[in-house]
């Protein structure tokens, strides 16, 4: 075998230019733990304290995956197995700790989820909490929810995608009286996005109901004090009243679909499906899909929102005109994402998610049909291969999570972080990236990444002071 | 020290054969360690007089993992020790987790150690191999020998190919062999020969044909092994035969599975068919 000359600077030397094919290693994986995404789609309830029904290790990597994404403390509880529940199941353990939870640290529920050991020695959750209802474990007015989230299975917006399920078989009710609002799945986005969702539902002058919604809990001031239960998230009453809506409006397929179907057969609440609102056109949709599911008219605020975004891409559109762009992420953001792309001229040539789904290999394919590039999408796949694709050509711009900043280095090609996680810089629990607003702040970042770099790169006679 | 695993269909007389196995070898004078490994338990009953013992994992849960050796292994038949591996009740937790846990905890204990001077350690498995705790017994370093108990009939011939195919994996990897069939008898017509030739296209022996009688039942009422109960019986000859056979036994083979059809034809050949 001809070796390769290895360079000693690069971090990722030994990734090999040849790609061959790999039926069941994964390198440099795209994805996460489910526990970790439902997790994160709990602390968007109210008072809810996360349960871990595993062992200590589990729960400590989920929560500090979360803290060093939103730079915040994230509240979690674990079932602490040991060998000993492992052999004889977790029962005993969770039942101890519902019973210690609600004593100690007093949550208005707590939302369980399995991990693989626990799902595979088989611990049936609904029936120990039944078990800890019937031993009195359970004060009056607190509720326990869980939601299966076996790692083996998806991905973390898999678990994200069962928690946000969960909350509607738990909850969702219909009293057979609907109210004048509408439900919003916002799918995995930050606390920040969130927010600006919720900004512009008040806006259109819509009352909804949204979850999760991690705003304010996961992206608190800091005024001194130690909040446990952070005055944040949806009320176990609010999700109540989701079954008596007059409909649901889901973002993105991966991690809203499963709820916002389990709530139309449960209480009738028709759905819509929609991409994130990431970009000019989702965006359009989402106001659009507001407007004829309420009948409200869109405000002018919006529409100066949206036309401010559209200048921005109409002046600088020869900046963004046929650059490559490499995606690593999840699913429902990769498909804005990359529709969003596509409608500034640039292309999206690797997209890459660890998270499996044929469909998703599709809908990608149909968003860049018109390139003028051969596009590689992959499902399932991995970082390692994303990199031997831009090996064999390169791109011009990287989008994707924090774990791109190797790639990044090794091939010189500018990174902007969108995603989860993102562990080494600020910003996105704070600025959103959805609707018009969002969609001007990633305009901005990529314009800063693809400027910054022509400043770098361009010939002193070539250098522009106005760009 | 030879380790002898014994596995088999569920209810095929697995544990019966192994305790009158046992006790044979024992009136031979040998030194035997008995591990269940059976979340019933019961693996040792006939050697202790009765379902007295506390098992590994009772004592792992009731105490942590401050096990002491005597706390879970109790003399029974002929100065025997006898250990229960123990595991969940039904429907709950994982007991081939139980069996990985509670072998690993006797030999951390010591329980193998040479100051046992042991001359045989006997782990009696329950059912099928069904997932990779109850082929911990087969693993690298722990039994080396299989005996598989198997009757005439269909499913228990199934079973027993099964198994086969879990030795053949451990074989390559370890170093595990199978010693033979002890054909445990049903009285399905033709019994004896169909085992034979089942045992030999799986390379294999079978190694005694154990007749069946009602004084094994009548011994296990008793809490005893026949060689215990009825010393006199011929029953009680059949086992010490087979304890000797055991004892001297040199056929250890790598199996050969049989396709599902080559077994059928088997059966149609010597059972039904004949």
């Amino acid at each position: 075998m001809k070796m390769e000359a290895i360079d000693k600077s690069k971090l990722l030397r030994h990734t090999p230019n040849e790609i061959k094919e790999r039926s069941a290693l994964t390198i440099n994986p795209a994805k996460t733990c489910q526990p970790i995404g439902a997790m994160y789609a709990a602390l968007g309830i109210r008072g809810c304290l996360p349960h871990s029904h595993g062992s200590q290790g589990c729960c400590a990597y989920h929560r500090s995956a979360l803290t060093r994404h939103y730079k915040e403390p994230v509240m979690a509880a674990t079932s602490s197995f040991t060998e000993g529940s492992s052999v004889f199941g977790g029962q005993a353990n969770l039942l101890q700790a519902i019973d210690n939870i609600f004593t100690i640290y007093n949550p208005d529920l707590i939302a369980v989820h399995t991990t693989c050991l626990s799902e595979t020695i088989g611990d049936d959750i609904p029936q120990i909490v039944n078990k800890a209802a019937a031993e009195g474990k359970i004060p009056k007015g607190k509720r326990v929810i869980h939601t299966n989230t076996p790692s083996y299975v998806g991905s973390h917006v898999t678990g994200f995608a069962n928690m946000v399920k969960s909350m509607v078989d738990y909850f969702s009710t219909s009293t057979g009286k609907r109210k004048q609002q509408i439900n919003i799945i916002p799918g995995w986005v930050e606390p920040s996005d969130m927010e600006e969702i919720k900004r512009l539902t008040g806006l259109m002058g819509i009352k909804s109901v949204m979850f999760p919604d991690t705003s304010k809990v996961l992206n608190g001031p800091l005024n001194g004090k130690f909040i446990m239960f952070p005055d944040g998230g949806v009320t176990v009453e609010e999700l109540e009243s989701t079954g008596d809506s007059i409909g649901t409006i889901a973002m993105g397929l991966w991690a809203s679909e499963a709820a916002a179907k389990a709530l139309d057969t449960k209480c009738k609440v028709p759905y819509a499906i929609l991409d994130l609102p990431i970009g000019l056109k989702a965006t359009d949709r989402f106001i659009d899909a507001m407007r004829i599911m309420t009948g409200v008219s869109v405000p002018e605020a919006i529409e100066i929102e949206r036309g401010q975004m559209l200048d921005i891409i109409t002046d600088m559109h020869q900046y963004f005109y046929n650059k490559r762009v490499g995606l690593v992420g999840d699913p429902d953001q990769l498909i804005a994402l990359s529709e969003f792309l596509v409608s500034i001229d640039m292309w999206p040539v690797y997209v890459v998610t660890g998270t499996p789904g044929k469909a998703f290999e599709k809908r990608i394919m149909e968003i860049t049909a018109g390139s003028p590039y051969e596009v590689k999408v992959k499902a399932a796949g991995d970082m390692f291969l994303f990199h031997q694709w831009i090996k064999e050509e390169p791109v011009d711009l990287l989008i994707g999570n924090t774990y791109l900043k190797y790639i990044s280095r090794d091939e010189d090609i500018p990174l902007i972080r969108h995603g989860f996680p993102i562990l080494d810089r600020v910003g996105h629990s704070y600025f959103p990236t959805v609707g018009y607003k969002g969609g001007i702040r990633l305009l901005e970042k990529i314009l800063t990444a693809i400027l910054d770099r022509e400043d770098r790169d361009s010939e002193i006679t070539n250098f522009e002071l106005v760009m | 020290m030879r380790k002898i695993a014994i596995y088999g269909k569920g209810g095929i007389g697995k544990s019966t054969t192994t305790q009158n196995i046992v006790a044979g070898l024992v009136e031979m004078g040998k030194k035997i360690m008995v591990v269940g490994c059976d979340p019933k338990a019961d693996s040792t009953r006939l050697l202790l007089g009765g379902l007295a013992q506390r098992t590994v994992l009772d004592t792992l849960r009731e105490e942590g993992e401050e096990v002491d050796l005597d706390d879970v292994r109790k003399k029974g038949f002929g100065g025997t020790l006898c250990v229960e591996s123990g595991g969940p009740e039904p429907g709950v937790g994982c007991a081939g987790r139980g069996i990985i846990t509670s072998i690993n905890l006797l030999e951390q204990l010591g329980a193998y150690s040479a100051e046992n001077e042991l001359e045989y350690a006997f782990y009696d498995v329950l059912g099928d191999v069904v997932c990779g705790g109850f082929a911990m017994p087969i693993r690298e370093g722990k039994a080396q020998e299989i005996y598989i108990v198997v009757s005439g009939e269909m499913m228990a011939m199934y079973a027993a190919n099964n198994i086969c195919k879990g030795i053949v994996k451990f074989a390559e990897a370890g170093g595990v062999r199978l010693g033979g069939l002890i054909c445990n008898s049903r009285k399905v017509d033709n019994e004896e020969e169909m085992i034979k030739a089942f045992a030999d296209k799986l390379g294999t022996q079978m190694i005694h044909f154990v007749p069946r009688d009602n004084m094994v039942q009548k011994a296990e009422i008793n809490r005893k092994t026949v060689i215990d109960f009825a010393p006199e019986h011929p029953q009680a000859d059949e086992y010490r035969t087979l304890a000797r056979k055991i004892d001297g036994n040199k056929m250890h083979v790598i199996p050969k599975p049989l396709a599902i059809e080559e077994l059928e034809t088997l059966l149609v050949e010597y059972g039904i068919g004949a």
